[in-house]
C-alpha cells in the first residue's frame, strides 16, 4: 500500500519541471469553531484534521475508503474523509469523534459503545461510532440486519461486530426507533 | 499523491472550457473513484476542475413522463428518493447493493457511470496494463483473473465495468445528457459504455472535454416485476461476480416486455437482444428462462480463475427472471438468494 504521507500546512515543492501549485484558502466549520486555512489542492480531508488541526481522533486505516476508520460527518452525512480534498469542502460544516459530546456529556452512541463493550483495540470506533450517528440520523436502519448492511462500511479488525450492532441497536432504541 | 492545481468553475460551460484548455485537467465530483487512483498514481492529472458545486445539477426532476437526474445527485440521494422507490425500485436496489454508505454520500450520478474497473492489473502501476498504459499487454488473461469478464472480452483486455447502479441504467434504457464545446447530446444508455476492443483504455464514448449534466429515466419504470440479484465474495461492501437486473412486464403468465442487464461479466452492463425477444410473447416458466440465459451465455468464454462464473450467471439469469416474474425482488440487507 503506497504510504501517502502528510503534507498538508507546508507549501510542498511542486515536482521538477512543473509550475508552481497555489494554495487555497478555505472556511470550515469544525465541531463548531469556524476556521479559515491554507490547504494544499491534494490536501485530504482526513489529513487537514489531523496534521493541520490536531483533531487525531479521527484514524487514517486504509486511506483508500475501504474501512472506514476516516469516517467524519460532512453537513451532517457521513463520508470517508481520506477520500475528501479539503479544498472542495470550503465552506462545510464538519463533526468528528471530538464534537460528539455536549458540555462534558457523551453523545447516546459513545455511552451506548461504553455499556455494551462494543471495541476492544479501538481504532476502528471514531469512525464506527461517527458512521452510527450518520447512520441513525438517516433513518432506514430498521433491525439489526439493515444495521450490519448499513455499518458495512466500517470494518473492525478486532471482530467486535456483534456488539457494535448492540450499541447501536440501544442507540436507535434510545432515540425513539428509526425514523421510518 | 501528485501535485496538481485545482480550481472551482462557477458554470457547466466554464468547467468544460477549463477541461478543453488542458490536456493534463479531469473534472472531479464526489472524487471516490478518481481520489482513489491518484494516490495509487493510476491517475495523473495536472489539474482538477471541480464540478461538484455546479448550480442546478442536483435535483430530481419530473421529465415527459420520467425523471431527469442531475449528475450531482449522490448516489444516497438517489436511492432514497421517494420517486425512485416508488417507480423505479430497480434502481434504488441496485444502488444500495453497491458501495457503502459513506461512499454512496459521496459518490455522484456522473461520476458512478464514470468510474475505472477494479481490475487488480489496473491499480498495479507495477504490472503491465493496456488500459493504464496501451501497447504494454494485458496480465489478466493468462493471471489471476477471478473477477473479470466472460462476455465481450478482446485480446487486450478482459476487465470488467464495476457499477451497479449502471447494470440497472442499462435495463431501464436510460438516456445521458452531456454536453461539451460543441453544446448538448444526448447518449442511448446502451452506447455510452464500451467494449474494449483494440482500445480499452477508453471506457466510454464521452469526449475528455465533455461532461455529463443528467441521466434520464423513461416512463417505463418496471415497479412491479424486477429484482436486483447480486452475487459476490462477501455478502456487503463488495463488488459483484455476478450480477443480474431483470424487469419485466407481464400481462397474466405471458411476458410482454422482457429486459436482462448483467454486471461483473463485461467491459459494459451486458445486454441481449435475442434473449430478451425471445422471453418476449412467452411463457414464465424456468425451462424459458433458462433458453434466454444459454442464449446469452453462448459466447461466453472462461479465463481460468472467473470460468466459474459461465455457470454461476447462468443460474442467476434464471433465479432473477423467477424473482422478477413472481414479483418477489431479491432484498438488499437479507442476505440469503429468495
Amino acid at each position: 500500500m503506497p504510504v501517502n504521507p502528510a503534507t498538508p500546512g507546508v507549501a510542498a515543492a511542486p515536482s521538477a519541471g512543473s509550475s508552481p501549485v497555489a494554495h487555497h484558502t478555505i472556511t470550515l466549520t469544525v465541531n463548531g469553531t469556524q476556521r479559515r486555512m491554507e490547504v494544499a489542492p491534494w490536501t485530504t480531508l482526513l489529513d487537514l484534521l489531523r496534521e493541520q488541526m490536531e483533531l487525531t481522533g479521527t484514524k487514517k486505516g486504509c486511506d483508500h475508503g475501504q474501512c472506514g476508520a476516516c469516517t467524519v460527518l460532512v453537513n451532517g452525512q457521513r463520508i470517508n474523509s481520506c477520500l475528501a480534498l479539503a479544498v472542495s469542502k470550503d465552506g462545510a460544516e464538519v463533526v468528528t469523534v471530538e464534537g460528539l459530546a455536549m458540555d462534558g456529556t457523551l453523545h447516546p452512541v459513545q455511552a451506548a459503545f461504553i455499556e455494551q463493550d462494543a471495541f476492544q483495540c479501538g481504532y476502528c470506533t471514531p469512525g464506527q461510532i461517527c458512521s452510527a450517528v450518520g447512520l441513525l440520523k438517516e433513518g432506514h436502519a430498521r433491525n439489526a440486519d439493515e444495521i450490519r448492511e448499513l455499518m458495512s462500511g466500517n470494518i473492525c479488525r478486532c471482530g467486535a461486530y456483534p456488539n457494535i450492532v448492540a450499541a447501536i441497536e440501544q442507540a436507535m432504541q434510545q432515540a425513539g426507533g428509526s425514523a421510518r | 499523491m501528485i501535485r496538481f492545481s485545482y480550481s472551482r468553475p462557477g458554470a457547466v460551460g466554464e468547467a468544460v472550457q477549463a477541461v478543453q484548455a488542458d490536456a493534463g485537467a479531469k473534472f472531479i465530483a464526489g472524487g471516490t473513484n478518481l481520489v482513489d487512483l491518484m494516490k495509487y498514481d493510476v491517475e495523473r492529472p495536472r489539474r482538477l476542475v471541480d464540478v461538484g458545486a455546479l448550480p442546478g445539477l442536483d435535483r430530481i426532476e419530473e421529465a415527459d413522463g420520467g425523471l431527469r437526474i442531475g449528475a450531482l445527485v449522490t448516489n444516497s440521494a438517489l436511492a432514497y428518493d421517494a420517486r425512485i422507490e416508488q417507480r423505479y425500485p430497480l434502481l434504488a436496489r441496485a444502488i444500495l447493493s453497491g458501495a457503502s454508505p459513506q461512499l454512496r454520500n459521496a459518490a455522484t450520478t456522473g461520476g458512478n457511470l464514470l468510474q475505472r474497473t477494479r481490475c487488480y492489473y489496473f491499480y498495479d502501476t507495477g504490472t503491465p496494463c493496456n488500459k493504464r498504459e496501451p501497447g504494454t499487454g494485458c496480465p489478466a488473461i493468462n493471471g489471476v483473473n477471478r473477477i473479470h469478464a466472460i462476455l465481450g472480452t478482446s485480446e487486450h483486455c478482459i476487465a470488467t465495468h464495476p457499477s451497479d447502479m449502471c447494470v440497472a441504467l442499462a435495463a431501464l434504457e436510460a438516456t445521458v445528457e452531456v454536453t461539451g464545446p460543441q453544446g448538448e447530446r444526448s447518449i442511448a444508455f446502451a452506447d455510452f459504455h464500451r467494449l474494449p476492443g483494440e482500445h480499452p483504455e477508453i471506457d466510454t464514448t464521452l469526449a475528455p472535454d465533455e461532461i455529463i449534466t443528467a441521466v434520464r429515466l423513461p416512463p417505463q419504470g418496471f415497479a412491479t416485476h424486477h429484482t436486483y440479484l447480486k452475487l459476490r465474495d462477501r455478502q456487503s461492501y463488495a463488488f459483484a461476480l455476478v450480477s443480474v437486473a431483470a424487469v419485466l412486464e407481464m400481462e397474466g403468465d405471458t411476458i410482454r416486455e422482457a429486459r436482462l442487464a448483467l454486471g461483473g461479466v463485461a467491459h459494459k452492463p451486458w445486454r441481449d437482444p435475442a434473449a430478451e425477444a425471445l422471453l418476449r410473447g412467452g411463457p414464465a416458466t424456468r425451462e424459458r428462462f433458462a433458453e434466454a440465459a444459454a442464449l446469452i451465455l453462448q459466447a461466453a468464454r472462461g479465463y481460468g480463475d472467473n470460468s466459474f462464473k459461465i455457470e454461476l450467471a447462468r443460474r442467476a439469469i434464471v433465479r432473477a427472471l423467477s424473482q422478477a416474474a413472481a414479483g418477489t425482488p431479491q432484498p438488499v440487507a437479507d442476505k440469503r438468494i429468495a
